[in-house]
């Protein structure tokens, strides 16, 4: 089954998009992710915010499979996918961007897309890499080696890549880290648009003007629990969130 | 990109079959895409096909001989060039296949024996490498490690086939003959019985010729292919590509395991070229080799292998002649020497010079 073929069909009522279940992740005896119990909805866009060392890239890459978790479960879109392997939870419909962006450095480009998105394009490939690179903005950049790339653009070719699948649901680990204040309202902009087509997000940030800009729910992390949920406005307000998080002094 | 695009064109003209062949062999994951490579491609094997008749049967016999490396030098390519997987022990499936020919001919009389030795040594080097690396590969084997591993497999392998003399190490009438290694390995014979075409001196030459043609051809096609592309990726960063939905570990397998049945191939027919075959094919003098020849080519393309195997082996030959044990010191230098020099080896870098050349040439469209 293809992600698109995915998309056709919502879940069964009253059915999250993605849940998790008591998720633990232990490493010796440190516990990176405690218990997380988290539900999203589809067509939401969740941030996932918290301190360093909260657990954010490890829930993030437990939910992909890049790690086993030590309990708990994982439900896509009401199915069990604790045991499925990377690839098959990308080909039900669940995509990611790396946090350090993961690109093909010695490829052009457009041979970097070229292999996001021969999976499902059986012709005329060129014409919807063109159109990838006209909506991410890299059009003048298609013949460029992805390590030529501005730091900025590698997030967005990642980003590109990462969404070519058509995914159901897009789990991006900072997806404006190191990027200038114009190149970051770009990526806002990027995600809504994504979001416009019926994509769910799931978004780890540390700049929480780019969490406003984007968010329709947010959930902080801390010592590897959900410490808080809530509207952007909820969790700002929150005594215990500036506490731990934001700062005493947050305005 | 990949190739000049034939969208459009009428594939039941000649000149639009002509476009969709060459749709196949091109793309960016191997050099020469232009009617000046083909040209040159082409004056390169009629060169081949005419050679034998210009020199003596002992030149052509030896050049043969230094044809048949590539075989083991495009299998290191295909899976270290293009997968990155660095296989340092690519020889064992070489030996492996070359004493399973020898096993089957000697026990199977006449040209069956040997077409028989053939098809199973072949699938015998690929189902060893499917057992090895599906160890390695769904075992979570990767990097320096699978260096380690497959080079140990070849040093067991080296040990074991070297304490092997005896008549209790009898396959049939096949002795392993211990460091002393087989003899009387026959000729590749290929047909039905007194019909069949005895492979050897001239006729061996042109079955190389042949097969290597074939092979290249039909890698090329593969490594511009969907497939080729999921292998670059896997080679350039295999966490991204399974987070693109590839299964990498399945398509990892399937490259080795024929990496495994081309370098068998190579071991069947150097094993029919010396009528012989001994341990040391699995040793530390000759596990490295490949690795220098498709280093000092170019690793990340096909005709890189194919030339740095053939120029390194003839380079090592002539030494040999020359300076006996010097030649491997000379070797290890050639290689430090590119390593630093030309990371990407010699073939790649001699391409990019030369399309002044290449424009020059009647047709010529350089990339």
């Amino acid at each position: 089954m293809t992600a698109s073929e995915a998309a056709t069909d919502a879940e069964p009522d009253g059915e999250a998009i993605l849940r998790t279940d008591g998720l633990t992740k232990r490493f010796g005896g440190l516990v990176a992710v405690d218990e997380v119990d988290l539900r999203i909805d589809r067509g939401d866009i969740r941030c996932l915010i918290g301190p360093n060392g909260a657990g954010k890239s490890t829930l993030l890459k437990l939910l992909m499979g890049r790690l086993d978790p030590s309990e708990g479960t994982v439900f896509y879109r009401g199915a069990d996918v604790t045991d499925l392997s990377q690839h098959d939870r990308v080909r039900k419909g669940m995509s990611m961007k790396f946090q350090v962006p993961a690109v093909y450095g010695d490829l052009s480009v457009r041979q970097n897309l070229h292999i996001a998105l021969q999976q499902r394009i059986e012709n005329d490939i060129d014409t919807r890499i063109d159109e990838r690179l006209e909506s991410f903005g890299l059009f003048e950049e298609a013949g460029t080696s992805a390590d030529d790339l501005a730091h900025g653009q590698q997030q967005w070719l990642e980003i590109a890549m990462a969404s070519a699948l058509d995914p159901d649901l897009l789990l991006l680990d900072e997806p404006a880290a190191g990027m200038s204040a114009r190149e970051t309202e770009r990526t806002a902009e990027l995600i809504h648009q994504l979001n416009d087509q019926g994509i769910t997000l799931l978004v780890i940030e540390h700049d929480i003007d780019f969490v406003r800009a984007i968010a329709q729910s947010v959930t902080v992390l801390h010592q590897g629990e959900v410490f808080a949920e809530g509207t952007i406005t909820e969790i700002e307000e929150n005594p215990d969130v500036r506490r731990i998080y934001l700062g005493e002094g947050y305005e | 990109m990949a190739g000049e695009t034939t969208t459009g064109v009428d594939r039941s003209t000649a000149d639009g079959r002509l476009a969709g062949v060459r749709d196949a062999l091109e793309g960016p994951n191997t050099l020469g895409n232009s009617r000046a490579f083909w040209a040159g491609f082409v004056a390169i094997v009629a060169a081949l096909l005419a050679y034998p008749m210009m020199r003596s049967t002992y030149y052509v016999s030896n050049t043969a001989f230094l044809l048949t490396s590539a075989f083991l030098g495009l299998s290191l390519c295909l899976i270290w060039g293009y997968a990155g997987i660095f296989s340092f022990g690519q020889v064992a499936f070489y030996g492996i296949a070359g004493y399973a020919f020898g096993v089957v001919g000697i026990n199977v009389a006449g040209p069956l024996g040997t077409m028989l030795g053939l098809v199973i040594s072949v699938a015998l080097a690929a189902a060893f490498a499917f057992v090895l690396g599906y160890f390695m590969f769904y075992g979570g084997i990767s990097d320096v490690y699978v260096a380690i591993i497959t080079l140990a497999v070849a040093l067991v392998l080296n040990t074991f086939f070297g304490q092997t003399s005896g008549d209790e190490w009898s396959i049939g009438d096949a002795p392993l003959g211990g460091f002393n290694g087989m003899t009387d390995i026959p000729n590749l014979a290929i047909g039905v019985g007194d019909a069949a075409v005895v492979v050897e001196d001239v006729a061996f030459y042109y079955f190389i010729v042949l097969t290597l043609l074939v092979t290249y051809l039909g890698l090329r096609v593969l490594v511009n292919s969907d497939i080729g592309y999921v292998l670059v990726a896997i080679r350039e960063n295999e966490a991204r590509t399974e987070l693109l939905g590839y299964d990498t570990k399945r398509v990892k397998l399937g490259v080795f395991t024929l990496g495994g049945a081309l370098a068998g191939f190579g071991g069947v027919v150097y094993a029919s070229w010396g009528n012989y075959i001994d341990p040391t094919v699995f040793g530390l003098t000759f596990a490295p080799l490949p690795i220098i020849w498709v280093a000092t080519g170019g690793r990340k393309w096909l005709s890189g292998a194919i030339i740095g195997t053939f120029v390194i082996t003839y380079v090592s030959q002539q030494l040999s002649v020359l300076g006996g044990q010097f030649s491997m010191i000379i070797l290890g230098s050639i290689l430090l020497i590119v390593i630093l020099v030309l990371p990407e080896g010699f073939v790649p870098q001699i391409h990019a010079r030369l399309p002044w050349l290449l424009d020059r040439l009647p047709g010529g469209e350089s990339r």
